[in-house]
């Protein structure tokens, strides 16, 4: 992002770091541009999914009528509340750090990935049911549902391994803001590490009706 | 809350949202969570599906206008939120229309001929 050889008097820490040919407004658009089109793949990367799901449902209903009957709906809504809470305070970060309030940025921040790990400490027990049953991948039972499990999981899983990466990515956004890094005039990482967060929740408004209640 | 009314609004960079917005915003999702949840517990047939899907796209709307403060950016940003759902629109309707009514190849070794290729129609005739 910062080329050394442009650092200039204009250089101060709590300013924006400086891009190649473009002045700091224009960076903030261009950098939450590319999040937003880079959001729009991963939609269609779940809306295939979606769309497998689909055509399955209604080709072997009975199974995914079934199969949807192991699934734990209270986890899954606990989980669900989780989420949204996680968005919640994501918002609340891009808020604070639009005031260059450095600590409540990380705070807040800290209490999403906290979220985030909840969740996937719900869909670990989730898992592990589904493994002790002999429903997982190479189980016993997995013949049973082998149409629903093997979508459920990728489904699943696909949208865990995103939760992961957002834990990581808020992680290193939550030590910028440890650092003082953000002002009211810089603060694109903290957006545009929220605009990520926030679509892993939309996924997952999706999923949670989808695999364990309409089954 | 800390905030001047004059920090609200448009800056040189992103939107600042009032908080008020970002709850009221959390407990309509919660409710809606709970609606979605209570529902599922009547059999409707397939109108649960359609329910379920109907609330689940308010909360995402909710999301995106809101928390991810889609209602305050420029059109070139709703052009780019608009393109993937427009295009999971045509790979979801798609699937719709052809799958309901596509004819397996068995049912197609049943009819005598291509004219009568109409399914559940052929055994009523005879």
């Amino acid at each position: 992002m910062s080329h050394g050889e442009h650092a200039s008097v204009l250089d101060d820490p709590q300013g924006p770091p400086h891009v190649h040919h473009m002045d700091p407004p224009t960076a903030y658009h261009a950098a939450k541009f590319g999040m937003w089109l880079f959001l729009a793949t991963e939609l269609l990367l779940f809306g295939v999914m979606f769309a497998a799901f689909a055509i399955f449902r209604w080709k072997y209903f009975e199974e995914f009528h079934k199969a949807s009957k192991h699934l734990n709906w209270m986890l899954g809504a606990a989980n669900t509340a989780v989420l949204l809470t996680s968005s919640y305070f994501a918002a609340m970060a891009v808020d604070h750090a639009q005031h260059g309030r450095n600590k409540k940025v990380l705070s807040s921040l800290l209490i999403t990935i906290g979220c985030a790990v909840g969740f996937l400490v719900i869909k670990t027990i989730e898992y592990s049911e589904k493994y002790h049953h002999g429903y997982f991948p190479g189980g016993e039972n997995f013949h049973e549902y082998k149409t629903f499990l093997p979508l459920y999981f990728c489904m699943t899983g696909i949208h865990a391994l995103h939760v992961i990466i957002g834990m990581v990515l808020l992680g290193w956004v939550a030590s910028l803001a440890a650092k003082n890094r953000f002002s009211e005039r810089y603060y694109t990482p903290v957006e545009v590490g929220a605009l990520y967060w926030h679509l892993v929740d939309l996924i997952w408004i999706y999923l949670f009706p989808l695999l364990y209640l309409v089954g | 809350m800390g905030h001047s009314t004059g920090s609200s609004g448009h800056s040189e960079l992103g939107h600042i949202v009032p908080l008020k917005v970002y709850r009221r915003v959390l407990a309509i999702l919660l409710v809606l969570t709970v609606i979605t949840v209570v529902i599922a517990q009547f059999d409707f047939g397939n109108l649960n599906l359609v329910v379920a899907m109907v609330v689940a796209s308010v909360k995402a709307a909710l999301v995106a206008l809101f928390f991810m403060h889609l209602k305050y950016e420029n059109p070139i940003t709703w052009l780019y939120a608009a393109i993937p759902v427009f295009l999971l629109g045509l790979l979801l309707g798609g699937v719709f229309i052809d799958d309901p009514f596509r004819i397996s190849p068995q049912d197609a070794v049943v009819a005598d001929g291509p004219a009568e290729k109409m399914g559940e129609h052929h055994e009523a005739h005879h």
